[in-house]
């Protein structure tokens, strides 16, 4: 019954296994000559600003506009699959549909008005 | 082509009139949310609080009057039936109470139970001055209500994936109004705190079953995993997987041992009001679905559920009343008087027959009844840091203020199950049940356990009545009449419930019978 | 033909059973209003205990106006019952089915036969006459409406237990009772003696109710019903043993409630509460309740002769008890309430003697209901006017100052005594006969008893009305009581001269509760007559000797140097020795344990169980780390355990 999934672990087996060995063969036959520019995040542009306080702490407001990303960007996903079968419904689609845009904007009109969306 | 698309893609059929109570309550939720962001900081308190007792009384209205029609709808993904509506009026129901039991504001001198400002350091000068500024967390209204609209839908879910959605609606919501205490603010937000990380944890274990189940049945709808499992010729490891995990999942929710241990410490912690609304409407909720679960998907399993759930129902009531036996904080006593009551509950589901689903909603409504009182008597009785919980604050309360210590003597006697109270009718029916339905041993093990229980019940009467209060003992704060009403409907419940069950007993018989 | 005479036959048969229900008839008429009597006390105890402090000014006379008005409806069914054939007299009201679960049904009815009427004559009008005389005598009291809303509540729940129509409702007013003599008994609260007390006579009373529910499981499990139709009905179904066990619950039960030997030392502490209170509970009304559970249950005991024994044994040892005790006492209270614990033993005796002593039992319980509130209202009067004296040893001389109170406690004491024509020369020497009926040592312990019975009441009334006076300095004014209080006791006093001559006349009191109770003669072990004037006899020698012993000066402070017995009749025969040992060591244990919070007090030696189940609580508790991370991994766990004893049980 499992059979067909043979060649999809193998394949995954095999992805882990070149990993693994380039890592390591890169590590173990590569030149080590290290210096500041070589060891920052990478090995080009300018250092990232402002400065994390106290290293590694960002401020908090990164979080709140990173949720809100989320929340709207999934309520969005699902209007991918209803304008797919749109044509099929009908009314009864588009008034789900603008129920379900109307309580996204409630949504919306609350982040607003509460500052949600000002970052200072 | 496209007709072979249509016929899989047929418009949806909505029941909007069974849906109706879940409806108004989630649409005054986000009318709720719009107050929030539109109304004056000064006038959200009083349009919030009409919105809210608007919306749950015409939800109520709506329920009443469609009580009594059956229907499966929103594609099979809803079963509004008797224990579905039944459950639905006595969630609103008693929501209004709690309601009432939020709404309070002349206890504390600061305003009400919640904190001026969520995001304010605890004990910091910003949050001395929102304080003094009067202000208060109305965001707790369109969460209350949100999670309203979650249990509504919860107990009449017919699906497991509608079940989840359900169960998060109902969730969220409760592990921020965990948080928001006025008083001892620390321990409320490590409180939700511990709520959320626990209770996602707890969601995943359902969520994972619900997949088990899928794997298995090919289907989420209960009535299907029912077909299949009436169809299956021999074991199956995915269903009983299934079976283990979405019980994990609901043991959390209604607090069964070993799964209780948050509930202490989040009883505790979270502002009374909504320590109300959790013991008894999420209870409410919770016992509802893992009955309906249960008896409509896995009754075919039953040989192999069953003694788990005897062991899970006799761990619960006798640990769960042991720990009680030496708690010295009353809300934590009361904690794990609601965690005992879990395992009572759980007898009237391993009894498996009709009389399971009606004692079981019986049972629910006057559990529900008394603890929304208990604890709204908790926050009258106040030191000046706020509720005293401390049981020997409670010392001599009796002499100081008999008419509230004997309100309290009353339910505590109903939660110890003494005739004459709701509680024993309650406990009458599920042993009733559980007899008839061949667990008598659990049934010996909870006589026992409420024997045990009515100890420390009656130590606390025993407390309040014959100790001579102390010097500077709490005081115990005239409420508005928010709180005097809920307090007084829930002290006259009990008592007339234990006088004159059969009302209840016969409404709730009619309700018992699940559809699919 | 054959067709045709079994229809009759089977007719005749339904016929039969029609009778057999005609026992519990429907009420109708009048009776259908009988829950107006416990409706009315019961809505007075709630509005006084509601409405707060505006009603201070009238909520006693509500009080009184809601007592009378039970009085009143009383009296309307006594005449409508007396204006129905004897077969229509016993009405059962059909109130509401408490639970109806599949084929269990617990109805809530009231029953009243002329045995519930006896005693709701007997419990409103006493009542209603000790309302009012608590106008007076709790007039100054500040906490006056609370004390007559927790009267109302009594008489309610006394009312409730005599009309009770199956043992379960019955139970309930026999708590209710219990809830408000313990209220009433600590009335004053700041005296820690009134408390101390309360909380005696609350722990006693529970002993005796553990007999109370026993006997009612006993009887579900045995007859599968609770009403007194369903169990009195069947007991011939049920085995000798059965019936035994029954009927010593129901013994253990009315000891608790009725004072007798062994639970009796609550009730001399009891005289801890205001006087009126003695007065209605603890002589005339709440402690005749275990005669009256003894009575009503009379078919269990008569299908149990071991535990009729029982009864008899226990009435004659309280009956000596209480009249020993009663010699010693100084205080004039105890005094009383020693004979209240003796005459109640004389009930009880009788109630154990069966069809024989029925209806002596609660004849002499109306006459001395009648005569001893009397003596209490009396004694009441005596403390309201010495500035609240109890001690008799500080009396003397009260009958010129007090003329109406002397006249009227007068009639009461020639009435305890036996003396003819008054109340208990016709009541307690029928039950001295039913106890010759019976056999030489009942008997001879009633007749005996007479004798001292005469003794310590001669004794007190000749310490307190006689004699020089021996007034302290406080009390140095006595003073007559006001007329609200004069009248009721009045009333009393020309009830104690007349109601055994009313009663006895034309064998009213038997006729009237043969039907209920049934009745029986036999033959006494002695001459009728030698009974009667033998016992007269050593009723007037006791009266005598105690004449001439007290009469003279009496020392204020009681001599130390007494026989034995005088010491221990001091000391209330030990009886709080006894019941220290055996209820109120485990009973103050409880309470203690209840309240202490820390599981450590519990003394491990007594008390296995509590211990373990601490040790158990305070070893879980360790479980309950207050980390997440735990909480978890419990979960876990849990998750864990539950899928791996499903997979087992499969397997």
């Amino acid at each position: 019954m499992g059979a067909e999934y043979i060649p999809v672990l193998l394949l995954g087996a095999l992805a882990f296994a070149f990993a693994v060995f380039s890592v390591t063969l890169a590590t173990l036959t590569g030149p080590k000559r290290y210096n500041r520019a070589k060891r920052d995040a990478y090995e080009c542009g300018i250092d990232p600003t402002p400065q994390p306080m106290g290293g590694g702490h960002f401020s908090i407001k990164y979080y709140l506009t990173a949720m809100l990303f989320i929340i709207f960007d999934i309520e969005i996903v699902f209007l991918y699959p209803w304008a797919v079968s749109f044509g099929l419904m009908g009314v009864f689609a588009l008034v789900e549909v603008i129920l379900f845009i109307v309580t996204v904007f409630c949504v919306y009109l609350f982040v607003w008005r509460r500052g949600g969306l000002e970052w200072d | 082509m496209n007709e072979l698309i249509a016929s899989v893609f047929e418009t949806p059929v909505i029941n909007y009139r069974q849906l109706s109570p879940i409806l108004i309550i989630l649409g005054a939720a986000v009318i709720s949310v719009l107050v929030e962001a539109f109304v004056p900081r000064a006038n959200r308190r009083v349009v919030q609080l009409v919105l809210v007792f608007l919306a749950l009384i015409t939800a109520i209205i709506w329920a009443v009057t469609g009580a009594g029609q059956q229907a499966i709808t929103g594609e099979g993904a809803i079963a509004v039936d008797g224990p579905g509506t039944f459950l639905q009026i006595t969630i609103l129901i008693v929501s209004v109470f709690v309601a009432m039991l939020m709404a309070e504001n002349r206890l504390d001198p600061a305003g009400d139970a919640f904190t001026a400002r969520a995001n304010s350091l605890p004990g910091s000068e910003d949050e001395r001055e929102y304080t003094n500024r009067g202000w208060t967390t109305t965001e707790l209204w369109p969460l209350f209500l949100f999670s309203v609209g979650g249990m509504l839908l919860f107990v009449v879910a017919n699906d497991l994936l509608i079940l989840f959605v359900a169960l998060e609606v109902m969730s969220l919501p409760l592990y921020l109004m965990a948080a928001i205490a006025r008083r001892r603010r620390l321990l409320s937000q490590e409180a939700a705190m511990k709520y959320f990380l626990l209770g996602a944890f707890g969601s995943a274990f359902f969520l994972y079953g619900s997949a088990m189940a899928y794997g298995f049945a090919g289907s989420i709808r209960l009535g299907d995993i029912a077909n299949a499992i009436s169809a299956l010729p021999g074991p199956n490891g995915l269903i009983i997987a299934a079976v283990a995990l979405l019980s994990v999942g609901m043991f959390f929710k209604i607090a069964a041992v070993p799964f209780h241990m948050w509930a202490p410490d989040v009883y505790v912690g979270a502002p009374s009001p909504v320590t109300a609304f959790m013991a008894s409407c999420v209870k409410i909720a919770g016992v509802g679905v893992l009955l309906r679960v249960m008896y409509v998907a896995f009754s075919g399993l039953a040989w192999d559920w069953r003694p788990l759930f005897w062991i899970v129902s006799i761990v619960t009531m006798l640990v769960a009343t042991i720990l009680a036996l030496t708690q010295t904080d009353i809300k934590r006593m009361l904690a794990y008087s609601s965690i005992s009551h879990a395992g009572f509950l759980l007898i009237a589901v391993i009894a498996l027959n009709p009389q399971g689903i009606a004692s079981t909603l019986i049972y629910l409504v006057v559990y529900a009844t008394a603890t929304v009182g208990a604890f709204g008597i908790v926050t009258l009785v106040r030191g000046p840091s706020g509720e005293a919980t401390h049981l020997s604050q409670w010392a001599g309360l009796g002499k100081r203020s008999p008419l509230v210590a004997g309100g309290f003597a009353i339910l505590l006697l109903s939660f110890a199950g003494i005739p004459l109270t709701a509680g024993f009718i309650g406990k009458f029916t599920v042993f009733g049940a559980g007899i008839a339905g061949g667990a008598t041993p659990v049934v010996i093990v909870g006589a026992v356990a409420s024997m045990i229980a009515a100890f420390f019940y009656v130590r606390v009467i025993v407390l309040m009545f014959f100790t001579d209060p102390a010097e500077d003992g709490p005081t115990v704060v005239t409420p508005s009449p928010f709180t005097g009403i809920a307090i007084s409907v829930s002290v006259i419940l009990t008592v007339i419930f234990g006088i004159f069950p059969q009302p209840l007993i016969e409404l709730a018989e009619k309700a018992s019978i699940f559809i699919r | 033909m054959n067709l045709t005479s079994s229809l009759i036959a089977s007719g005749q048969e339904s016929e039969a059973v029609e009778a057999s229900v005609n026992y519990a008839m429907q009420a109708s008429g009048a009776f259908t209003w009988m829950w107006l009597l416990i409706a009315f006390p019961l809505f007075g105890a709630a509005f006084l205990l509601l409405a707060g402090r505006r009603t201070d000014k009238w909520g006693h006379w509500l009080g009184v106006a809601m007592s009378l008005a039970s009085f009143a409806t009383a009296v309307v069914m006594f005449f409508a019952m007396i204006a129905s054939p004897d077969a229509d007299r016993s009405q059962t009201l059909h109130l509401w089915d408490w639970i109806a679960v599949g084929r269990f049904e617990v109805p809530i009815a009231l029953h009243l036969d002329q045995l519930s009427m006896t005693f709701v004559l007997l419990i409103t009008g006493v009542g209603s006459l000790i309302h009012i005389y608590a106008v007076g005598y709790m007039a100054e009291d500040p906490a006056r409406r609370r004390f007559f809303a927790y009267l109302n509540l009594f008489v309610a729940a006394m009312l409730l237990l005599v009309l009770a129509d199956s043992y379960l409702v019955l139970y309930f007013g026999w708590e209710g009772v219990g809830l408000a003599s313990y209220l009433l008994i600590s009335f004053f609260q700041y005296k820690p003696s009134a408390a101390v007390a309360g909380k005696k006579a609350f722990v006693v009373n529970r002993v005796g109710d553990i007999g109370m529910s026993i006997a009612i499981m006993l009887m579900f499990v045995t007859f599968g019903s609770v009403t007194f139709e369903g169990v009195l009905g069947n007991v011939g179904m049920a085995s000798e043993t059965a019936n035994t066990w029954i009927g010593l619950m129901l013994l253990l039960a009315a000891c608790g409630k009725s004072a007798q030997f062994p639970l009796q030392s609550w009730l001399l502490d009891a005289m801890e509460g205001p006087t009126p209170v003695s007065a209605l509970i603890h002589a005339a009304t709440m402690v005749t309740a275990g005669v009256y559970l003894i009575v009503r249950s009379g078919p269990i005991f008569e299908a149990a002769p071991t535990a009729a024994t029982a009864v008899i044994v226990i009435g004659a040892i309280t009956l000596m008890f209480g009249a020993i005790i009663g010699c010693a006492k100084d205080d004039i209270k105890k005094v009383l309430a020693g004979s209240t614990m003796s005459q109640i033993g004389y009930m009880m005796l009788a109630a154990g003697l069966g069809p024989i002593g029925y209806v002596f039992a609660i004849f002499h319980l109306v006459a001395h209901g009648c005569f001893k509130a009397n003596m209490f209202l009396g004694a009441g009067s005596i403390m309201h006017g010495m500035n609240d004296q109890v001690d008799m040893r500080r009396f003397g001389a009260l009958r010129f100052v007090m003329v109406g109170t002397f006249i009227t406690f007068s009639a009461g004491w020639l009435a305890i005594m036996g003396i003819p024509p008054f109340a208990g020369f016709f009541s307690k020497d029928k039950i001295i006969e039913a106890a010759f009926m019976h056999g030489w040592i009942p008997g001879l312990v009633a007749a005996i008893g007479a004798g001292i019975t005469a003794f310590y009441m001669t004794r007190l009334w000749t310490m307190t009305f006689t004699g020089k006076a021996r007034w302290t300095e406080d009390n140095q004014h006595p003073h007559e009581s006001p007329k609200i209080m004069l009248i009721p006791i009045a009333i009393l006093a020309f009830l104690s001269v007349s109601i055994g001559f009313i009663l006895a006349y034309g064998d009213a009191i038997i006729n009237w509760l043969t039907p209920v109770t049934g009745y029986a003669e036999q033959e006494t072990v002695l001459n009728h007559y030698i009974i009667e004037y033998g016992t007269l006899a050593m009723v007037i020698a006791g009266a005598v000797i105690a004449y001439l012993q007290y009469r003279r000066d009496v020392p204020i402070t009681p001599p130390q140097h007494v026989s034995a017995l005088t010491t221990a009749a001091r000391r209330d025969l030990y009886g709080d020795a006894f019941n220290e040992a055996v209820f109120m060591r485990p009973g103050q244990w409880l309470t203690r344990s209840l309240v202490f919070l820390d599981s450590r007090v519990v003394d491990g030696a007594v008390n296995g169980v509590a211990a373990l189940a601490g040790g158990l609580s305070g070893r879980l508790r360790r479980l309950q780390t207050g980390y997440v991370r735990s909480y978890g991994l419990w979960m876990l766990i849990g998750a864990v355990v539950l899928l791996g004893f499903l997979i087992l049980v499969r397997v």
